[in-house]
Order: C-alpha cells, then structure tokens, then sequence
C-alpha cells in the first residue's frame, strides 16, 4: 500500500462528494492510500485573491505547513481550482523570501515549502497510469470530450503541466481506459468558474458554448477534472439549456470516474447517481464476431444509474 | 507589498501597481489578444486591454473610472489573457490589486454587489469554520443579496443527490484560521 | 629620452560629460617622457587631427597616444594622420576613455583620475613601441556568394559585371530563393517571376560566374583575399552534361506523392524533380529520400526512359576547392514553423496557411494556377482573414523585433484576393501598419480604401475550426477593444521572418558572428552594414535580417562594390600585428627548440617549419616560423609557447608587462 497525502478541499466535502469518492475508490484499486491531511482548510478560493492578497497567500499555506508537519511530500489535490491556488501560493513564496516569513508569521507557523502539488492528472501519471491499461475489464468505449478548463493548465509558466493550448494529457488516459478523445476546440474555455451563484448569466453562457460545441463534434460524455467546471457543466443544465435553446442532456463525468468504470467499479461506488444531469450513454451494439448481425433495434441509451 | 520591489516612492499610479504586483503597465503595446481571449470581455465596461490603457494614460479620471468599473469584477481569473499575451502581463494579478484597491476606496460597483457578497459570504464560512460551509454560504449570501428566490428550485434535488451537506465541518484549528483573519485585518489597520 | 604627445579628446560631451579632459592633458603633460600634451573637442575630426600632425612636426614627437573612443572605429584615422605627418603609424596608440571611463562612470574626480591612469599606461607603452611595416597579401580576384536568391543574384551579377570571377552556391536544385515562389510584389505589383527569371538566366550564362546547385560550402580557411573554399557539390544522380532538361523523367517517375516544398506542401511532386518551371537550372535531381530505388533497390524508370541515359544512380558528392578573395553571404531567411501558434491551430487546419503558401496559391503558376482556393476542399473562400505579427513583435514567443515586410505583403495579399475573389471580403488583422518605404504607404491606403479591405486594429487570440469555417477570435481596439468574431473560410498568417536554417553552423563554418536570434552580425549597423567582423566577408539580403526586395538589391550591390574596391588591388596591406619567432646570432639562433606546440594550436595554419642548414646543407636545427599572410595575431602561440620563443608585434610580453607595471606604481 501506497501513502499519499490529499487535500480534498471543501468542494469534495459538498458539492463534489461524488469525485472524492471515486478518487478513493480508484486509489483503492491501485494499492493506493490517500492520506488526508489532518486538520485541513479551504484554500481561500477567488474570492481570497480577489479581496486579499495575505489571505490568498495565507490560507494555502497553511495547508502545506501542515503537511509539512506531518512529513507528507506529495499533496494529491483533485480540485483543479484548490491546484492552481495551492501551486500558485508555493510558486510565489520560493521566489521571494520575506514574504515566505511575513506569511509564516501570519499563519504562525513553519513554512519550507517541500511539498510537492499534483493535480489529480499528475496523481495518476505518478502512482497509477503504469498500471492501468492491465486492470481495464470495461473499456469507457464512449466519444469523450476531455474539458480541462482554466485552472488545471493556466498559469503556465508557474504550473508547468501540459501544454497550455490544446492540453492531451487527460486524452491520452481517456484512450487508455478505452475511450475515444475527440478533437475539439473549447478544451480550454473558461467555464464561469466561481460565478455559478452571483452570475448565473455568464456561466450560463460560458458553459453553454463549451456544451455545444463538445455535442456539435458528437461528444457522448465531457470529462472534466475540476468540481467548479462539473458543478456549471451539470448542475447549470437546465440554464446552459436555456441559453442555447435546445436540449443537451450528455453526462459530464471525472476523469476518475471514467477510469473507475474502466477497471469495473459500479456506478454507484463512483458516485455516478450524484450527478445532476443523469448519467446515461447511447446503447453500443453488441458484435460479437466480424460476420454477426447487428440487432435491428437497440435502445437509445443505457441508464448507469440503475 | 512585497519588499522585493521596494525601490523608491512611486510618482504614478502605473508605479504604485508595479510596486504592489511587478506588473509593468508600460509594457502594454495594446494589441488587444487579452480582450479578444476574455471570456467576459463581451459583458465588461472597459475591456482587458482598455484597462490597461487608461492605466497608462495616469489619468485620475480613468483610474476613477476603473475603480467603479464592473470589469475589475466581472474577470473571472481564468488566466486566458496572461496565457496569450505576447508581453506576459500579468492581467489577472493587475485585476486582483484593482479589485482590492476598489474595495478599500469604497468604490466599488453598485451592481457588482452581488458578487462581492459572494466573496464576503464565501469568506466568512471560512473566518468561522475553516472550510466553505456551501449551505451556509448560500444562506448568507441570500441574507446580504436579498436573493431569496434564487437556485430554490435546485436545492431540494441536491439535497437528495447528497451534494448539500446539511451540518457545516467544522475544523480543530478554526480558532487559529480566525487568528489568520484578525491578523491580516490587525496588519491592514495598522499601516 | 621619447618625446611623447598626448592628446585628448572631449568627444563632444561624450568624454568631457564625466571627465574633466583639460586636467587629464594638464596632469598626464607632466609625465616623464610626454613632450606635449592638449586637449580638444573632436580629435578625429580634420582640425584635430591637423593639430596632431603639427604638433607631432613641431615637437619632433616620436610617439602619440590619443586620448579618446575605442580602437575600433579610429585607430585607423589617428595613425593614418600620424603617418602623413612623417611618423610611424604604429607609434600611435588610442587610450580609450570613453568606453571604459567617461560612459561608465558618473562625474566625478575619479573619473578623471581614472582616466588619467589610462593614458597613463599607454604613454608607457609606446615608450616600447617599435616601428613597424605593413604586410603585403596578394588577392585572389575571385568572390565566392553563398546562396542564389535574388540578393546572391544581385551581388554574383554586379561583381561579375565589374570583370571579376564569381563561384556562386546554391543548396537547393534551382537558384530563385524566396521571390521565384512569390506571385506578385509590392508596392508595383508587378509580376516576380517576370523580373526575377532574366536574372537567373544570366547567372547561369555569365561567362564570369561559375554556379553550382544542390551544393554547399564545406569549410572555409584563410584571410581576406586568400581565403581557400571547400565545395560539396551533392549527388544529383544525374549527369548534367548529357541531361538536355527535356523533363521526361519527372513525369514517368511513379513516386508522384511527395509534398512540393517550393509550392509549401499544397503541391506534389516526383522523387527526381525540378522545383519549378523556370528552374535554373532547368535540369532534375533526385530526391534520394524519397526515391523508391534508394528506399527499396527497385524501379529505375527514369533511367529507363532518359533519352540521353543521363540518370546516374550510384553518382557520388563530389568536394571542390576554390581559392577566392572574398565571400558574400546571401542565404536568406526562412519563415517559422507550425508548432509556433497552437492557439492558431497552425499546422493543424488545412486552410490556416502562412503568407509564402498563399503567395503559391496567388502565383498563376501554382498549384491552383493562381485561383484562390482553398487547401481542405479547393473552394474558393468567400472571407479571408489576414493575420499581421504571427510571431513577430511577440516577446513571449521569443521574438521581439518586426518582421518588417509582413504590413507590404499582407496588403499585398488582400489586394490579390480582392482582385481575384471580387465577391470576397479580406480582413486583416494588425497591430501597426508599418508602411515607411517608397510608394508603400500609398498601397496600403489602396488596398483599404479601392479594394475595401478591412483593417481591424487587433491581434488574434484564437482560431478554431468548425463545420468547416475557421472561427476567428479577435478584438477591435479602436473601438474599445470590444471582442470580434469572424467565419472566415480562410486564414492566412504573416509568420514572422526567421534566419534560415543551418544559419548558425554556416556562420560558424565562414568563422562570422550572428545575432541571439541567429541572423548575421554586420560590423557596424549604421556605418558598415553590409560588412561582417570579418575581413572580406560581406552581407548581403535578408540573411541578415528581414529585408524586402528593394532592400536585399541595395544591400547586395552594397556588398559588391565591397568585394570590387577590394579585388580593384592587386595586393592588399595589412596591419603587422602579428606573431615572430625570436631569432639569434648562430650557435643559438633562437630560443625556439622547435616543439611545434605553436603549430599544433595555431587556428590559421600559420606556423611553419624553418630548416636551419650549415655550409654542407646539413640541418642543424629547425625552427617554427610565422606566415605574416595567415597570421592573424590571436597569440594563441605566444600564451603556449614554453620557451617564450614567440612574440607579437605591437602587444610584445614586454609591452604588456610595461602596462601593467604603468597601473601598479602608481
């Protein structure tokens, strides 16, 4: 067995349970202990950054001073948005020193920042992507648009993860849990991101576009790796609908999700009954041999739910 | 704020920003990517790129404008200008000092209420628990907006998927985060 | 005793800004050995150079120091008056303090003593300075241009119509360069091809000018005026004396699907080709990476149906030395590649080309015989969208200068369109409209205001495909940068200028510098912008830096009246700076023992075997000897030698110490 350390953040605790419980249960799977850090916060999100700097800066350290602590040298963060904060604060405290101990003053505590941030992609590059090709038993043979949003590639220049136009990394686990990546342009759109309360308007429209265009290039699932990007891409539905006039009703699932079907879990231990948009794909015929008849009639959709 | 850029005393705005985030306003050659990558750009008063020019104009008339602007609320940091600008100017930080310096001056836009009693609500949830309590958080929100009748419709359904957590976690160390928020705030009153 | 003079320079306020140049004349008159000491506003200018010249007849000076800039610009001027006025050029020695005194430092009384102090050490040294004599080279009266574009062409014509020798080398099948792929040229419109090919037809049958295609220079040894030149000609697989051009052979090849590079790749070609039509020369290659008999053994058609049994299959690369007298380098630039604008989707949409593919696709003998249409699916796009600065002025993506000729052709460019596609709408999407140059600003104005282009101040942030339409995302700065949003069927980028390939290994082959950006260094870019550091190789075009037509003709009869005033001596002097073995009345001889450590380190091949013989022709001892004519004066050698055998004029170990010394005691 594995160790490793987790920050969940607060969405995982919520809105998003269903992405810590299947982040758990693929972990499972591989071996892998997810260490949660003892005593965690929120780390401060926009709304921080967008009112104070200290407490933008202060909130994520905090959380790696106590990982720290506890001697744990790989932080897991799911949440694209908890990422990109924690990664941001750890980028600007290295390059300058006496803001590294004005906010190790504010937070009263040590601050090295030794902690390593990955992302739930690096996560399962690092400890799982060698192995799991072998343990697929259901291939997720569904045409997937892998949606990365803003926060899991941009700043570049700090993150250094993917490329930053037109990111593969999400693809290429797609396709090795038997999936079909398809090429398609909003990859890297903002989705509304935090304004899903105060500016239902916007997300609306930002998250439309994104829908559209994925269902345009015949997306049967988006996968998404971030629960701001999943909580406007599903449960926004029925005003992404509105805005576009017309009816999408494809699932958006986790990347760990779509891996945790692959290697067998069942719907329900991945959460899949949480979602707001129901999760249900078009019905694959069956061919058993090259030469066998494909049936005439075959349901429209298969529900996973059930 | 941060003591690297600590040179000598700015005589313009563009060298109060500088100091406060190392964004050079000058480097700004106006071509205008950021406002064509921004997302939001199409519902903004002043554009990404407009705003860095009536920061380079170092007019108090345009920095006024600015400050009451709905722009410097409406960008969502979604980094999209930063990423693309041939210049590598650091919009998204240049906003999160302006949104700041709005705050501060009491300035702020009448209709970016909303989203300010996001944050205010959003930060409260974590001065009191540690984390985000969403349920509290909407509850909030909905006091300070008047919002009442917003996402009703939606919360008895996310309440049956499990994904609204009816008791907020609480963490051990709440004390030490409200510790972080009063010394922050001591720290602000303090210069 | 020596009788010194010093004389000191106020460069205007260059110097006297920062250093009070009337005391450093007043304290350093004072020192031991100066005769006479002044000071004066512009030293190099005729009055202070004529107050040199008699000052030097009046005071009987046996030695001048000059008080002013570098070394690099006027030595040359200061001993030139030296020598007209009777003394020994090489008595005179620049002390600079400007770039390494008045400009570097603030006003102050350091700074005069510091400046002091360097004057100082010179007077020292040329208390040791001996006369010396300059050397005499003959020159070999042949050039050598490298690369056949229009601005090779340019500089191999002028030269060679002055009645000198020209080798010039190509490294593709057919000279042409970049305009022979053009369509139509700015400001006059008038057709490339047409004016270009009589020039290329020249070349080919100039009596002066030896062409070799499909070749490239090897290596380069030797000086100004004797520089020895190695040649890799490579296989064309063909024997170009019985090749009659008749072009059978391209159309039987059965290998028929490699993409045309001179039409960027919207063509296809055969693997033995000839680029283009009006190549010259108008004979094929074989393209051997892609030629089924050099990938499989198997097929020989064109052998087969070679009238003249002309296709040579096992033909080698053939290496030849030329000695020439001077080189000009005329190579060219490149365009940059796909992988440059993923948010473009460069390299990745069939219909985002760059500017030369559309300059293809305007060209009446491209790939579309000049219709514009579309690569994907051959319509003819109804919205073009013209993008300026791909590249260029963009500091993120590492290139920070402007391409300078993309604002000509992209007007050029919606001018064709329009021309052609009457119906059609070209947008072009810019940042500043560079259009400084002779009728320029006038064609563009035409292009916005006859043939209605759209001119949107703004820059792209992204283009995607969909349903067969490239969405283009931009912004209208001018009207308040308000987003901007175009179906264009066709995208068409003016990709940044960039030096060719191979740039940065030919320069270092031809021993020349370069920029960061891997263009070619001129020696001085106001004042000698088409010489190089080094002597006798000159620039000509866009190898540069982003030239337009008019400009790469400028520079490249530039470069050729260089090459002509040089081959106009039969021998040229050079400057005696350089290194001597030490020689001694017999039984010694010299201090060298002839290890030949020298000749082992020497980059100029300038240490030579010296055989010392006694009455009987026996050889008692051998010597290293210098070749004034290679040596360049690195003094490589001398820091090696370990006998200390070996000296430079003009920087002896004597002078250097004297220096040295001079700071020391102070």
């Amino acid at each position: 067995m594995i160790k490793v350390g987790f920050y969940p953040g607060c969405s995982m605790k919520g809105g998003a349970q269903e992405y810590q419980e299947s982040v758990s249960a693929l972990a499972k799977v591989f071996d892998i202990e997810l260490v949660e850090i003892p005593d965690w916060n929120c780390c401060g999100a926009t709304a921080a950054h967008n009112m104070s700097k200290e407490l933008s800066l202060s909130l994520p350290a905090r959380i790696m001073a106590l990982a720290e602590k506890e001697g744990i040298t790989d932080i897991v963060v799911p949440c694209a948005a908890c990422y990109n904060r924690l990664s941001l604060v750890k980028h600007e405290m290295a390059g300058d020193p006496s803001l590294s101990s004005k906010i190790a003053s504010i937070i009263d505590m040590k601050y090295e920042g030794t902690t390593q941030i990955l992302n739930i992609i690096q996560f399962i590059d690092k400890y799982i992507t060698d192995r799991l090709e072998e343990k697929v038993v259901k291939p997720f043979d569904y045409k997937s648009a892998c949606y990365y949003g803003c926060l899991l590639v941009r700043p570049h220049s700090v993150l250094k993860f993917d490329r930053v136009e037109d990111p593969q990394s999400m693809d290429v686990l797609v396709k090795k849990a038997g999936g079909k990546a398809i090429d398609w342009a909003f990859k890297t759109e903002c989705c509304g991101a935090g304004m899903s309360v105060s500016r239902t308007d916007t997300v609306a429209r930002l998250s439309g576009n994104i829908m559209k265009d994925a269902v345009d290039r015949q997306a049967e699932v988006v996968v998404v790796a971030c629960p701001m990007c999943h909580s406007n891409l599903d449960m926004r539905r029925p005003e992404i609908n509105k805005f576009l006039g017309e009816k999408i009703d494809i699932p958006v699932l986790y990347i760990s999700q779509v891996l945790g079907l692959a290697v067998g879990l069942d719907p329900k231990t991945l959460g899949l009954n949480r979602h707001m948009t129901e999760v249900k794909f078009p019905a694959k015929p069956v061919i058993e041999a090259p030469v066998a008849e494909v049936p005439k009639k075959v349901s429209t959709t298969q529900n996973m739910e059930a | 704020m941060s003591a690297s850029h600590e040179s000598h005393h700015p005589l313009t705005l563009s060298g109060e920003i500088r100091l406060d985030t190392g964004v050079i306003i000058n480097k700004c050659y106006q071509c205008g990517k950021c406002s064509a990558g921004c997302p939001v750009a199409e519902e903004m008063d002043y554009p990404p790129s407009l705003v860095m020019r009536m920061l380079q104009t170092d007019d108090p008339k345009q920095y006024e404008k600015l400050l009451k602007s709905m722009s410097i609320w409406l960008c969502i940091s979604c980094e999209m200008c930063l990423t693309r600008c041939p210049m590598e100017i650091d919009i998204p930080t240049l906003m999160d000092n302006l949104r700041q310096r709005s705050y501060k001056a009491k300035k702020t836009n009448p209709q970016a209420r909303k989203i300010i009693a996001f944050h205010k609500s959003f930060l409260d949830s974590i001065n009191y628990t540690g984390r985000l309590y969403e349920m509290g958080l909407i509850v909030d929100y909905k006091m300070r907006t008047g919002a009442m009748m917003q996402d009703v419709a939606i919360a008895p359904k996310m309440f049956v998927k499990g994904k609204l957590n009816p008791v907020p976690e609480v963490i051990k160390g709440r004390k030490k985060i409200a510790a972080i928020f009063n010394r922050i705030q001591n720290n602000k009153e303090g210069k | 005793m020596s009788r010194i003079g010093v004389f000191v320079c106020h460069c205007g306020e260059n110097i006297s800004a920062t250093v009070n140049c009337e005391k450093v004349a007043k304290i350093t008159g004072e020192l031991k050995g100066v005769e006479f000491a002044t000071d004066y506003k512009y030293m190099c200018s005729d009055p202070g150079q004529t107050l040199i010249k008699e000052a030097i007849k009046e005071h009987k000076l046996d030695g001048v120091v000059v008080a002013a800039c570098s070394p690099r610009m006027h030595e040359p001027t200061f001993r030139k008056a030296c020598a007209e006025a009777g003394l020994n050029p090489f008595l005179c020695e620049m002390s600079n303090i400007r770039e390494h005194c008045s400009w570097v430092h603030p006003k102050d009384d350091l700074t005069t003593e510091k400046a002091q102090d360097l004057v100082r050490v010179m007077v020292e040294k040329v208390k040791k300075n001996k006369a010396l004599n300059s050397i005499k080279v003959p020159v070999t009266k042949t050039a050598l241009v490298i690369g056949g574009g229009i601005a090779g062409i340019q500089a191999a014509l002028d030269i060679a119509n002055c009645g000198h020798k020209v080798v010039m080398v190509e490294r593709q099948p057919s000279i042409g360069g970049h305009m022979s792929q053009l369509s139509e040229t700015f400001p006059t419109l008038d057709c490339s091809q047409c004016i270009l090919t009589p020039r290329m037809v020249e070349v080919a049958q100039h009596p002066n000018i030896t062409l070799y295609t499909y070749a490239e220079v090897e290596s380069v040894d030797g000086f100004i005026g004797n520089f020895n030149v190695k040649i890799r000609k490579k296989s064309k697989s063909l024997d170009e004396d019985l090749c009659t051009g008749c072009g059978l052979c391209t159309t039987k090849c059965p290998q028929k699907k490699i993409p045309n590079e001179f039409e960027r790749g919207l063509g296809m070609r055969p693997a033995i080709y000839v680029p283009f039509p009006q190549a010259v020369p108008n004979k094929p290659v074989i393209d051997r990476e892609n030629c089924t008999y050099y990938i499989k053994g198997k097929c020989k058609v064109c052998e087969i149906v070679c009238p003249t049994k002309a296709i040579r299959f096992d033909q080698e690369d053939e290496i030849i030395e030329v000695p020439v007298g001077a080189i000009v380098m005329a190579t060219g630039f490149d365009v940059l590649k796909p992988d440059f604008f993923p948010e473009y989707g460069y390299g990745k949409y069939k219909d985002v080309i760059d500017g030369l593919a559309f300059e293809r696709l305007a060209s009446a003998s491209g790939p579309t015989q000049g219709e514009i249409r579309r690569p994907s699916d051959g319509q003819i796009p109804k919205k073009i969208v013209f993008v300026a600065c791909a590249g260029s002025r963009d500091p993120a993506k590492g290139i920070e200068y402007c391409s300078k000729i993309c604002c000509m052709y992209t007007a050029k460019h919606a001018m064709l369109y329009k021309h052609k596609v009457h119906d059609g709408i070209p947008y072009v999407f810019y940042m500043d409209i560079r259009a400084g140059g002779k009728n320029y600003e006038e064609f563009v104005r035409r292009a916005i205001v006859e043939d209605e282009t759209q001119y949107i101040r703004g820059r792209i942030s992204t283009i995607y495909e969909k349903n067969g339409k490239l969405i283009v995302k931009g912004a209208d700065t001018l009207m308040g940068a308000m987003p901007v949003e175009i179906e264009a069927d066709m995208v068409v980028l003016a990709t940044a200028g960039v030096a060719n390939h191979g740039a940065e290994e030919l320069a270092q082959t031809v021993h020349i510098s370069y920029d960061p950006y891997k263009f070619f260094a001129e020696a001085h870019p106001k004042l000698k912008p088409v010489e190089t550091n080094t002597a006798g190789i000159f620039l000509a075009g866009a190898c540069q830096a982003p030239k337009d037509i008019p400009e790469s003709v400028a520079a490249a009869s530039g470069a050729a009246v260089k090459v002509a005033a040089l081959f106009s001596q039969d021998e040229l002097t050079r400057d005696p700076l350089v290194a001597v073995v030490s020689r001694q009345a017999p039984p010694v001889y010299s201090q060298c023992v002839g290890c030949f450590l020298c000749q082992s380190v020497c980059p100029y091949q300038a240490i030579e075997r010296e055989e010392i013989k006694n009455r009987n022709g026996e050889v008692i001892k051998t010597l290293a000897r210098v070749n004034e004519g290679l040596c360049q004066g690195c003094g490589t050698c001398v820091a090696l030698c370990r006998t200390k055998a070996i000296d430079i004029h003009g920087y002896s170990n004597q002078q250097v110490y004297t220096e040295v010394m001079a700071l020391l005691n102070d």
